[in-house]
């Protein structure tokens, strides 16, 4: 690789970017964009879920069931209804997302027999919603079971502690004020540089063809390498840079916590901004027009990016195969990477699967790349 | 004519190549002398693109041999595009980028020191009259600007062979003159020159010419000889109906062919002396009063129709 040919490449590929605005926008506005974006308008937090009481009894104890569901600031009692046919409307009509219904003998049972059940319904269709108000629901079962307990104890003169009182106690690590913010933030950056990186490199060459720069191009000695690394080097640049604006808005901005070492992450975001480009590039050489291009890179990198790597969906409950397939996204092990820096602070010891899979990856795609440039027509 | 062996250029030999089931050029044999100006003359599709672009070592042939400067151009691309420059037909520079910087990225890709390419860009900015524009954008240059450009990072390595596909289409005639002038500048430093032209007023000022039909060289000549080779003598008829005169003239026995040239009509005749009475009478006979006869110089378009039009094209 000859040195002056690989400068004056970057050069010539910086001064075209400067000059383009639409290339211009999607290195500096969209990183804007997407974190203000996905920083204020996505929020897995399921608060005030409507919910549908129909209280059979209307008892002391039924209602001290009824006031731990509002108490908990995640349900709101949308409507008391009388019978159970006006479940089925309210949940019909979405006024509702949960019902709870308290059946007729329940403070007889639970006197008699120390529990009682209480029936809760939900509207399941959507399904992680669901999930969640469900696991709301049981934390308010479990503490009014802690509370019915407590009294009963007391009323028997035995000691609270001697039956066992059952204490709901939720305890959420690493990301202890449980707003899904701080877990989607870090991984923003992931999304961010699939999309930048990528878009851009996947016009370079497709770019060159589409104007009929490319033959006045292959006439000369330069090589596929120094058209490749040249075309890359400011690419690589403006992904660094737009991954350390997005970091430093994550942290300054949304005070999301950051615990782990910054040369980890240095290192490891270059290493998915190769990854990125690697695929960009290896597109636009394929498709040799830019629309189509783009698109082509839009669904490889932007997809799995959002959809398979953990980001937005746990992996963990994803369907089986579609588990084993997110081993085959690259983004995965960096989203990995990212939260783990973040939330958890993680050394290399923690980090060494995600970061070797990540190398792997690069060294893949980088060595994919640089055969696939042919100097002919 | 032809040169001694060790000052050839550009040697082709047995050169084809297809795409799918067109044969595009068809073992093509060319021999350019050094400081030659020589000429790919033919219409659209007779496979002139084609040639420059394997003799530019971006297009492989299937088949053949190409020698320019005495580098293999098939075995060894990368270094045979050290010794030529190649233009291609359309404007392949940047247009996001001034005079100034695509004169410098491409020297920098040819490896032309940085020192010498100033001074070099300089030198050649000034003899074609761009030095105040160097700062403009290539997309905002006229079409002869534009050629001026392409030459300019064409030859900032001093290239020993210069390829020009078309240089001077879609470009006015005074900027042609000005690219001309370069041209012959060029070759008296000592710089081999191979172009490909559709004007024939430019073919004319080729040293040698190759006149290529349906892929193939089907004459190859300095364009006096060619001229010269003409059969038939060129008879020129001014009307102020040419389209009526030709109508006259053609078929008439003797005449071998009629082409319309703007307001005149140029009709090659077997045998002057004896055809132009007739012909006098025919074009009469039609009604048309003005037309005035005279034995005419051919010009190589001339030389072209004649030459190609008896033979039949090859199917493809």
């Amino acid at each position: 690789m000859n040195i002056q040919r690989l400068l004056a490449m970057a050069y010539k590929e910086t001064l075209q970017i400067w000059r383009d605005p639409r290339s211009l926008a999607v290195a500096l506005l969209m990183p804007l964009m997407q974190m203000g974006l996905l920083g204020y308008g996505v929020s897995l937090d399921i608060k005030h879920v409507p919910l549908c009481v129909y209280d059979q009894e209307n008892s002391q104890a039924s209602r001290a069931v009824v006031d731990d569901f509002t108490a908990s600031n995640w349900f709101t009692i949308s409507h008391t209804i009388a019978s159970e046919a006006g479940i089925r409307r309210a949940m019909d009509r979405g006024e509702c997302a949960a019902a709870v219904v308290i059946p007729v003998d329940f403070s007889r049972t639970l006197a008699a027999t120390g529990s009682a059940p209480v029936q809760a319904i939900f509207d399941a269709t959507d399904v992680n919603t669901t999930n969640i108000a469900m696991g709301y629901a049981q934390g308010v079962v479990a503490q009014t079971n802690a509370t019915i307990a407590a009294r009963w104890a007391a009323s028997h003169g035995v000691q609270p502690s001697l039956v066992g009182r059952v204490d709901f106690e939720p305890s959420v690590w690493f990301n202890e004020t449980l707003e899904s913010r701080n877990f989607i933030i870090p991984g923003v950056v992931a999304v961010i540089l699939a999309l930048v990186g990528a878009q851009l490199t996947s016009l370079t060459i497709s770019r060159e063809w589409e104007r009929g720069t490319m033959e006045q191009l292959i006439s000369t000695p330069v090589t596929p390498l120094e058209v490749m690394f040249g075309k890359l080097i400011p690419y690589f640049a403006i992904g660094l840079l737009d991954a350390a604006f997005c970091l430093a808005v994550a942290v300054f901005w949304f005070h999301v916590p950051f615990r782990g070492s910054i040369g980890i992450l240095f290192v490891t975001t270059a290493l998915f901004d190769l990854v990125v480009l690697g695929i960009g590039y290896l597109i636009s050489v394929r498709i040799r027009n830019q629309l189509g291009a783009s698109q082509v890179a839009l669904l490889l990198t932007m997809l799995p990016t959002t959809l398979l790597s953990g980001y937005t969906f746990p992996i963990d409950q994803m369907p089986a195969a579609i588990q084993v397939l997110t081993y085959a996204v690259y983004s995965r092990y960096y989203v990995t990477i990212l939260r783990t820096i973040f939330l958890k602070g993680g050394g290399l010891t923690d980090l060494w699967t995600p970061v070797l899979g990540l190398v792997a990856y690069a060294a893949i795609i980088i060595w994919l790349a640089a055969r696939a440039f042919r100097k002919h027509l | 004519m032809m040169a001694e062996v060790n000052e050839i250029a550009v040697r082709v030999h047995g050169l084809s190549k297809s795409f799918g089931s067109v044969r595009a050029v068809r073992d093509i044999d060319l021999a350019v002398a050094q400081g030659e100006i020589f000429g790919l003359v033919g219409p659209d599709g007779a496979g002139k693109t084609t040639i420059m672009r394997m003799l530019a070592a971006v297009l492989r042939p299937d088949a053949g041999e190409i020698l320019v400067d005495g580098v293999d151009v098939v075995a060894e691309a990368e270094r045979a595009k050290l010794h030529l420059s190649y233009m291609p037909q359309r404007f392949g520079l940047y247009e996001d980028l001034t005079i100034a910087e695509n004169i410098f990225f491409y020297g920098a890709l040819f490896g032309v020191p940085r020192g010498e390419r100033i001074a070099r860009s300089q030198e050649l900015l000034e003899a074609a009259g761009l030095l105040p524009f160097r700062r403009r954008l290539a997309g905002q240059l006229s079409g002869g600007m534009k050629q001026k450009l392409g030459l300019i990072c064409a030859l900032i390595h001093t290239p020993r062979v210069l390829l020009l596909d078309e240089p001077t289409t879609g470009v006015d005639p005074v900027s042609r003159r000005d690219f001309w002038a370069i041209l012959y500048n060029l070759r008296e430093g000592g710089v081999t020159i191979v172009l490909s032209t559709a004007y024939m007023d430019e073919a004319e000022r080729c040293s040698r010419l190759a006149l290529l039909h349906g892929g193939e060289i089907r004459h190859c000549d300095t364009p006096q000889h060619l001229k010269a080779a003409m059969p038939g003598a060129l008879l020129a008829i001014a009307s102020a109906h040419p389209r009526d005169v030709r109508e006259a003239v053609s078929g008439k026995p003797g005449v071998l062919g009629a082409l319309l040239m703007g307001d005149r009509v140029h009709v090659r005749v077997d045998d002057a002396e004896r055809r132009i009475p007739e012909l006098r009478a025919a074009i009469a006979d039609q009604g048309i009063a003005d037309a005035v006869i005279t034995p005419a110089e051919p010009g190589i378009e001339d030389v072209f129709v004649a030459l190609l039009g008896e033979e039949k094209p090859h199917e493809p």
